[in-house]
C-alpha cells in the first residue's frame, strides 16, 4: 500500500533478523525525537539564540577580490569608533596561523594574499551588531588585485597560488587489464556546477572567556573535536583550555565539517574579556563554508554485446576552490566509486581534484560519489541506447552482489542488495496523466504552460558510497552510559556522547538504543561537549553505526556490570558454563534457571549508579596502493530512483512529478526518521539536478542569497515512494547502515535521465539550465 | 532619528518634507532587504501602512484606481473578475508572507525590470498619480520609470494611486522562473484583449529597463484577429511571439542570458494570446 | 518524554522568560543618534524597546531586545519564511517588517502560539517526524496556523502554495505536508462532531 507522500517498509529480510517486540520507544520502533517538543514550540536554543551578559557581537570583513596582495591593512580608524572593543587581523592569531581538515593550509586570516573572494581579512567586537558592521566597513585594506586562477584545467600545470601547490591530489586507479577493450564503447563528457548545502541556521556561535586565559565556545558544528584541535593550535592553548559544547544546529549537511568563524569568535572574545557571539547572515553564510565541487567529468564505458561490462575509464577533476578542506577524501569517493554499483572487472580512472581562486570546496552529502554518479549512470543509458537493451535490464546485468570485487580491488564482505533496491523502485506505481491544476505543471505559479505544451519522461539511477571513514583513518566514537536511580525511584539512563545533532535524529536513537539494551523508559541526554571523548564527525553517513555502536558497546557494558553486581551479592554465577544465567529482562534482572529470581531494576541501582564509557572503532582500512588498490573502505550502500518529469520543451522548464526508490538501509532503527532522511535527501538531490547552482565568474559568485540560489519549494518537491531494503548488515550495531547521503546521490541522475526521456536531448550538465533545453539546437 | 507614521496621506507628504532626507516605507520588503544588506542606511523614515487613502480600490467612470497601498495578497484576492492578469501575477510575488505586506505602490515606485505588476499596468497604459507639497500630478507609468528602478518621483512626492481603464476582454499573465514558486522573474509578460477597443494590449517584464510594450506585435495581432469570434491564424499567432521577442533586448545576468529571455518571451508571447483567444 | 534537552543543547542558552537583555551598545554613541524607544504589542502583551538603532527589523528585535528568539534568521530578505509572524493577521517575514513601524500592531509569534501546551499542529509535527533540524519549524508553524485557521480545509494543493514560502532543507517537505493533512482531517473530524 502507498500513500501519497507515504512511505511503507518492506523487508526482504527473513522474519527471523526482525526484533522481538521492540521495547517502547525502543530500537525498530518510531519513537519520537526528544528535542521535538522544545524545537516545536520555539524553545529549542540554536546556536544563533544564544546569549550572555555583557556579549559583544562579532563580524568578519571578507576580501572583495578573488585574487589579490594585500598591501596594507589599516584598523585604527575602525579600533577608534567608540563601541568598538576589539579589531584583530592575521598579526593577531596568537597560534598556528591557519587551519584545515586534513591539512592546514588555510589562514585564519588572510595575511599577504587572498585566494578568494570572501576570504576573511579581520574581524571586529563591538556593543551592536550595526556598529561592528560600520567597523569592519573602516578597516582600510589596500589590495592589488591579482589575475585570478579560475580554470580547474589549468591550474593542474599554472603556477602555484599557494605554498603547497595546486594539485590537491591525484588518485589514479588502475584495476584488471587496462588494455581491455568491449564490442561496444560509450564515451561522454559531463559537468556538475557546484552546490550549496544552504542549510537553513547560519554559522553562529558564541564565546566565553573563562577568566583563566581559556575559552568557552558555544558553537553549531558537526564535529566538536576537531574543532576544537583547529581553535587550540590557532590560539595556541592546550586543548583542554577550550571546551566546545554543542549549541543548537539548524542543519549541516557537511558545510559545518569545516571551521568557519570558530577561531575568530575566540580570539575576540579572549581579546575583550567578554562573551562574544558571531552570527553569519545569509549572504556571508556563502562566503563562511565550503561547497560541493564542481566537476568536469569524462568517461568511455565498454561492453560486450549482451550488455557485460567490460571496462570503465574515468578521467574526473573536481574543482576545489582556494584551500584543501577535505578535497583529498572527496575525490577518493569520486574516484572509488566512479563505476557505480556495477561488476566492472577492469578499471582505468584517473581522479584530480585542484587548487583554484574559486570558493573553497568540501564536503557536502554524497561527497564526491554524487558527481560521478551523475556521469556514470548517464553512461549506462547511452550504452543501453547503444545496446537496444533496457536501460533497467542492463543495470540489473551487472549489478554488484555480495563477494564482488569493487574496483580498488576490495570484495564487497557485507550486504550489496543492489538488484533489490532496483526492482524496488521499478516496481512502484507510476502517477497518472490526468488534467491537473496548472499550478502542478513546469513554471508552477509563472502559468508559463498548458498540458499540451508538457511532455512526460521516466528516468532511473542506481548509486552507492562507502559509509564511515576510509583509507586507514581510524575512525571512532566515544559513549559514556550512566545507569541510576532517578529522583521517583525509577531507573534513569544518561547518555554521554560528543555525536553532533544535525537535525538527523541521533538524540532519539542514542534514546532508543540505550531503552533496547537497559530495558529503562527514561534516557537523558547530556549536552554534547567536549568533556567526554571524541565522537568523529556527523557525516560519512557514519553516526548510526559509530555512535550507535560506541552507545550500544557503553550500555551493554553498563548491563553486564549491573549483572556482576546483582551476582556478587546474590553469590550467583552470571555465566553458565556454556550459557548466560542472569540477564536483563524487561527491567528485571532474572535467573535462566530460577522463575522466582527476580530483581527489578531500581532495586539492582539501590547501591549507586553504574557508569561506563567505551570507545566504539570500526573495523580497520587500508590505504589505497599507487594503483588505487586496496580494503579502503567499511561498508557500502545503495539507492536506486526513478523520477517521472515533466518538461515543457519550449521553455525549458521541469516539474519533477513523482520519485520512488529503493533503499539499503540494513535495518531501520527508526522508520520515519529512515524516510525523513530520504525525502529530504531527494529534494537536494532534485535541487542539484534542476535548480541549485553558486555561480561563479571570475571567481566571484553571482547569487550568495536566497533569492537568487534557489532550493526547492513545497511546490517543486514531489511525491515520494519509498521502499526501504532491510538486510541487516553483519558487524554493524543492530545491522543498521546509515541512510543519510545515497538519497542525494542518484535521485540527481534519474531526474535528469528522465528530462532526457522527455526531450531526447543529451544534457550533460548539472544542473540542467531551462536554455539547456529551450535553446538546445542553438550554438553555445 | 524619527519613523513618522502618518495615518494621512497630508501628513505623509508633510512629514516626507519635515524630515531631513527622509525616506519612504510601504511593505518594506524590498527597503527592509536592503537595509538589512546593508545597502541602506535610512536617516528618518515615513511609514505609510496607516495612511488610509492608499488602501482599496474603486472604480469611476471606466477608470479603476487603485491604491498604492494595495497589497498583493488582496490583489490576488480581489481582482480575479476585474483584472485578472494583475491577480495572476500578485500570486507569483515572493512567499505568501511577502504578499501579505509589499503593495503595489511599492512595486512601482521600485521599478525593478522584474517588478511583476508592471507588465499588466503598462499595457493598460496605466496613470501613476503622486502628491507632493505642491499638491497632486499624474503620468504615464512608462513615462514614470525612466529606467532600472529609476523614476520621475520628486522628493517629497508619495505615489497615492494607480489608475487604469477598465478593459473588458480576457488577460493573461505569464512568468518564467526556474523554480516553481517564489522567483524573481527571469522574463515575464502580460496580455489583454481589449475587445471593446479590439486592441491587443501586451507588456512584457525583466527584458528592458522598463516594462516594454511590443507595439508593432500589438498591432499586428490587433488587425488580424476576428474580434466578433475571437480568433486569429496560427500563423499570426506565432509571428506575434516573434515579433514580441524581437522588440525586447534584454541582457544576460545570473537569473538568465539574453538569448533565453528573447526565446522565452516569444513563447510566452504566443502561448498568453492563443489561452486569451480560447478564454 | 523522558531525556528532554531543554532549551536546545547549550548550556548558556537563553532561559525561558529572562529578562529583556540590557545592552550596552544603542545607548552609546554613535548609534545613540539613530534610536529610537517605542512600544511594541507581542503575543497580547505591551513591551518597551528602550533605544533600537532605526534600522532594526521586527525580527532583530524579537530575538535580541524582546527575549523572543523563537523567529528564526535564516535570510534576511523574506526568501525563506523562517522568522513568519502575524501582523495584524497578516502572516509576514518579520525580518521584512521595521520593527518601529511594527507600533500598535498585534504582533503574534510562536511563542504565543503553544503558550497553554502544544497546539494541535505541533502536536501532528511531533507524532509525523515533520522535525529534523527545526530551525524553520516555528516559523511553518505559525504558517500552518494562519492557513488552517481561515481555511480549515484546503486542498493538497493549497496547502503546498501556502507552505511555498517556508523553507525546508532537512526533510523535503513530505513528513511536514502529512502534520497538516493530520491537523485537516482532525479540524474536520471535530467540525462535524
Amino acid at each position: 500500500m502507498i500513500a501519497p507522500h507515504g512511505v511503507r517498509a518492506s523487508t526482504t529480510a527473513p522474519p527471523a533478523a526482525r526484533p522481538r517486540t521492540p521495547p517502547r520507544g525502543g530500537v525498530g520502533s518510531d519513537a519520537a525525537r526528544p528535542d521535538g517538543p522544545p524545537k516545536v514550540s520555539g524553545a529549542f536554543a540554536f546556536s544563533s539564540d544564544l546569549y550572555a551578559e555583557h556579549m559583544l557581537w562579532g563580524r568578519t570583513l571578507r576580501s572583495p577580490h578573488p585574487a589579490a596582495r594585500i598591501v596594507d591593512v589599516d584598523v585604527s580608524e575602525a579600533a577608534a569608533m567608540p563601541g568598538v572593543h576589539a579589531v584583530v587581523t592575521a598579526r593577531d592569531v596568537p597560534g598556528r596561523p591557519t587551519y584545515g581538515l586534513e591539512h592546514p593550509d588555510q589562514p585564519v586570516f588572510a595575511d599577504d594574499v587572498v585566494r578568494y573572494q570572501g576570504e576573511p581579512v579581520a574581524a571586529v567586537a563591538a556593543d551592536h551588531p550595526e556598529l561592528a558592521w560600520r567597523a569592519t566597513q573602516a578597516i582600510r585594506v589596500t589590495y592589488e588585485e591579482l589575475d585570478p586562477l579560475v580554470d580547474a584545467e589549468e591550474a593542474i600545470d599554472a603556477a602555484p597560488i599557494h605554498p603547497d601547490g595546486n594539485v590537491f591530489r591525484h588518485l589514479p586507479i588502475r584495476h584488471g587489464d587496462p588494455d581491455a577493450r568491449g564490442d561496444v564503447t560509450v564515451e561522454g563528457t559531463y559537468e556538475v556546477g557546484m552546490q550549496d548545502q544552504a542549510f537553513m541556521g547560519p554559522e553562529s556561535g558564541l564565546a566565553i572567556p573563562d577568566g583563566d586565559g581559556g575559552v568557552e565556545l558555544y558553537i553549531s558544528t558537526q564535529w566538536l573535536h576537531v574543532d576544537r584541535e583547529q581553535v587550540a593550535a590557532c590560539l595556541d592553548l592546550p586543548p583542554d583550555r577550550v571546551r566546545l559544547t554543542l549549541a543548537g544546529v539548524g542543519g549541516a549537511f557537511g558545510a559545518r565539517e569545516d571551521v568557519s568563524l570558530q577561531v575568530h569568535v575566540c580570539l575576540l572574545a579572549l581579546r575583550t574579556g567578554r562573551p562574544v557571539k558571531m552570527l553569519y547572515s545569509r549572504e556571508e553564510s556563502f562566503f563562511g563554508h565550503v561547497h560541493r565541487h564542481p566537476a568536469r567529468l569524462w568517461y568511455r564505458h565498454h561492453a560486450e554485446r549482451d550488455g557485460t561490462l567490460v571496462k570503465v575509464e574515468a578521467r574526473l577533476l573536481l574543482d576545489g576552490g582556494a584551500y584543501a578542506s577535505s578535497s583529498t577524501a572527496v575525490i577518493a569517493n569520486a574516484s572509488c566509486f566512479a563505476a557505480g554499483p556495477y561488476r566492472v572487472p577492469n578499471a582505468v580512472i584517473d581522479g584530480w581534484v585542484v587548487r583554484t581562486n574559486n570558493p573553497p570546496c568540501g564536503a557536502m552529502r554524497g561527497f564526491g560519489a554524487v558527481q560521478t554518479c551523475f556521469a556514470h549512470e548517464a553512461q549506462m543509458d547511452k550504452l543501453a541506447a547503444a545496446l537496444d537493451l533496457d536501460p533497467i535490464e542492463l543495470r540489473l546485468r551487472n549489478v554488484l552482489r555480495t563477494g564482488d570485487t569493487l574496483v580498488t580491488g576490495q570484495v564487497i564482505r557485507g550486504t550489496a542488495p543492489v538488484r533489490e533496491v532496483i526492482e524496488a523502485a521499478r516496481d512502484h506505481p507510476l502517477p497518472s496523466e490526468d488534467d491537473a491544476d496548472p499550478l502542478t505543471l513546469p513554471g508552477g505559479a509563472g502559468r508559463t504552460a498548458d498540458r499540451a505544451d508538457v511532455l512526460r519522461g521516466i528516468g532511473f539511477a542506481v548509486g552507492f558510497k562507502n559509509l564511515m571513514y576510509s583509507e586507514g583513518f581510524d575512525d571512532f566514537s566515544t559513549a559514556s552510559v550512566r545507569l541510576e536511580r532517578g529522583g521517583d525511584g525509577e531507573p534513569v539512563a544518561t547518555v554521554h556522547c560528543a555525536a553532533a545533532e544535525v537535525g538527523q535524529g541521533f538524540v532519539t536513537l542514542a534514546q532508543q538504543i540505550v531503552r533496547s539494551v537497559l530495558g529503562v523508559d527514561q534516557v537523558i541526554l547530556r549536552p554534547a561537549d567536549t568533556q567526554v571523548g571524541s565522537a568523529g564527525s556527523t557525516s560519512a553517513s557514519r553516526q548510526t553505526w559509530m555512535s550507535g555502536g560506541a552507545v550500544q558497546t557503553a550500555a551493554t557494558a553498563v548491563r553486564d556490570a549491573l549483572l556482576r553486581r546483582v551476582g556478587e551479592r546474590r553469590g550467583v554465577d552470571v555465566q553458565g558454563a556454556r550459557r548466560q544465567l542472569l540477564r536483563l529482562d524487561d527491567g528485571a534482572i532474572v535467573h535462566a534457571d530460577d522463575p522466582s529470581f527476580r530483581i527489578p531494576l531500581a532495586e539492582a541501582l539501590e547501591n549507586g549508579s553504574i557508569e561506563e564509557t567505551r570507545e566504539y572503532h570500526h573495523d580497520p582500512t587500508d590505504p589505497l596502493d599507487a594503483d588505487g588498490q586496496g580494503d579502503a573502505h567499511v561498508a557500502f550502500a545503495f539507492a536506486a530512483h526513478r523520477a517521472v518529469v515533466d518538461v515543457d520543451p519550449e521553455l525549458g522548464l521541469i516539474r519533477v512529478v513523482q520519485i520512488a526508490t529503493g533503499q539499503d538501509v540494513g535495518r531501520a532503527l527508526n522508520p520515519v526518521q529512515v524516510t525523513g532522511q530520504i525525502e529530504g535527501g531527494i529534494a537536494q538531490g532534485l535541487g542539484l539536478a534542476v535548480m541549485e547552482e553558486i555561480l561563479v565568474s571570475e571567481g566571484k559568485v553571482l547569487n550568495p542569497s536566497f533569492t537568487d540560489y534557489l532550493i526547492p519549494t513545497t511546490l517543486d518537491m514531489p511525491p515520494v515512494l519509498a521502499t526501504l531494503i532491510e538486510q541487516p548488515e553483519p558487524g554493524a550495531p543492530f545491522g543498521a547502515k546509515g541512510v543519510g547521503e545515497p538519497p542525494t546521490i542518484s535521485s540527481t541522475p534519474a531526474i535528469v535521465a528522465a528530462v532526457r526521456a522527455a526531450t531526447g536531448l543529451d544534457l550533460i550538465r548539472v544542473p540542467v539550465r531551462p536554455p539547456d533545453i529551450a535553446l538546445a539546437d542553438r550554438p553555445v | 532619528m524619527t519613523v513618522a507614521r502618518p495615518r494621512t496621506l497630508d501628513d505623509a507628504v508633510d512629514a516626507l518634507t519635515e524630515l531631513q532626507d527622509a525616506e519612504l516605507l510601504a511593505g518594506g520588503t524590498d527597503f527592509m532587504v536592503e537595509v538589512n544588506f546593508g545597502h541602506r542606511r535610512p536617516r528618518n523614515v515615513v511609514a505609510l501602512r496607516r495612511v488610509e487613502e492608499l488602501r482599496g480600490w474603486h472604480e469611476i467612470d471606466g477608470q479603476i484606481e487603485l491604491g498604492a497601498g494595495l497589497t498583493y495578497r488582496s490583489m490576488e484576492r480581489e481582482f480575479d473578475e476585474l483584472l485578472p492578469a494583475l491577480a495572476s501575477a500578485a500570486r507569483t510575488v515572493g512567499s505568501p508572507q511577502i504578499r501579505s505586506v509589499g503593495t503595489l505602490g511599492g512595486n512601482v515606485a521600485t521599478a525593478s525590470p522584474a517588478g511583476d505588476t508592471l507588465p499588466l499596468l503598462a499595457a493598460l497604459d496605466a496613470e501613476v498619480d503622486l502628491r507632493g507639497p505642491e499638491g497632486e500630478r499624474s503620468l504615464a507609468l512608462t513615462a514614470f520609470i525612466t529606467g532600472v528602478k529609476q523614476t520621475q518621483r520628486r522628493e517629497g512626492e508619495v505615489i497615492r494611486a494607480v489608475r487604469v481603464r477598465r478593459a473588458d476582454g480576457p488577460q493573461v499573465y505569464c512568468k518564467v522562473g526556474t523554480r516553481n514558486a517564489m522567483v524573481i522573474a527571469v522574463s515575464c509578460l502580460a496580455l489583454v484583449l481589449d475587445t471593446q477597443a479590439q486592441r491587443v494590449r501586451c507588456a512584457l517584464g525583466a527584458v528592458s529597463p522598463a516594462p516594454l510594450r511590443p507595439s508593432e506585435a500589438e498591432a499586428l495581432a490587433s488587425a488580424a484577429i476576428d474580434w466578433s469570434a475571437l480568433t486569429a491564424p496560427p500563423d499570426v499567432v506565432t509571428r506575434f511571439g516573434e515579433m514580441a521577442a524581437a522588440a525586447c533586448s534584454p541582457i544576460t545576468d545570473h537569473r538568465g542570458t539574453a538569448d533565453y529571455r528573447q526565446h522565452s518571451i516569444a513563447v510566452m508571447a504566443r502561448r498568453a494570446l492563443s489561452r486569451a483567444l480560447a478564454q | 518524554m523522558s531525556g528532554e534537552p531543554t532549551p536546545g543543547y547549550a548550556a548558556a542558552g537563553r532561559s525561558e522568560g529572562s529578562a529583556v537583555p540590557d545592552e550596552a551598545g544603542p545607548s552609546e554613541a554613535p548609534l545613540a543618534a539613530e534610536s529610537e524607544t517605542y512600544e511594541l504589542t507581542v503575543n497580547g502583551r505591551a513591551l518597551s524597546v528602550q533605544s533600537a538603532w532605526i534600522g532594526e527589523s521586527l525580527l532583530h528585535v524579537l530575538r535580541e531586545r524582546l527575549g523572543l528568539p523563537g523567529s528564526k534568521n535564516a535570510c534576511e530578505q523574506g526568501e525563506c519564511g523562517s522568522c513568519s509572524v502575524l501582523l495584524d493577521d497578516a502572516l509576514v517575514c518579520a525580518c521584512c517588517v521595521l520593527a518601529a513601524d511594527a507600533v500598535g500592531s498585534a504582533i503574534t509569534t510562536v511563542e504565543g502560539l503553544g503558550a497553554d501546551g502544544p497546539t494541535d499542529v505541533q502536536r501532528a509535527f511531533l507524532e509525523t517526524g515533520a522535525v529534523q533540524c527545526g530551525f524553520c519549524t516555528p516559523g511553518l508553524i505559525v504558517t500552518i496556523h494562519d492557513l488552517l485557521d481561515r481555511d480549515a480545509e484546503p486542498s493538497d494543493l493549497a496547502i503546498q502554495e501556502a507552505l511555498a514560502g517556508n523553507l525546508c532543507r532537512c526533510t523535503g517537505y513530505g513528513r511536514i505536508l502529512e502534520a497538516v493533512h493530520r491537523v485537516r482531517a482532525e479540524r474536520a473530524g471535530q467540525a462535524a462532531r
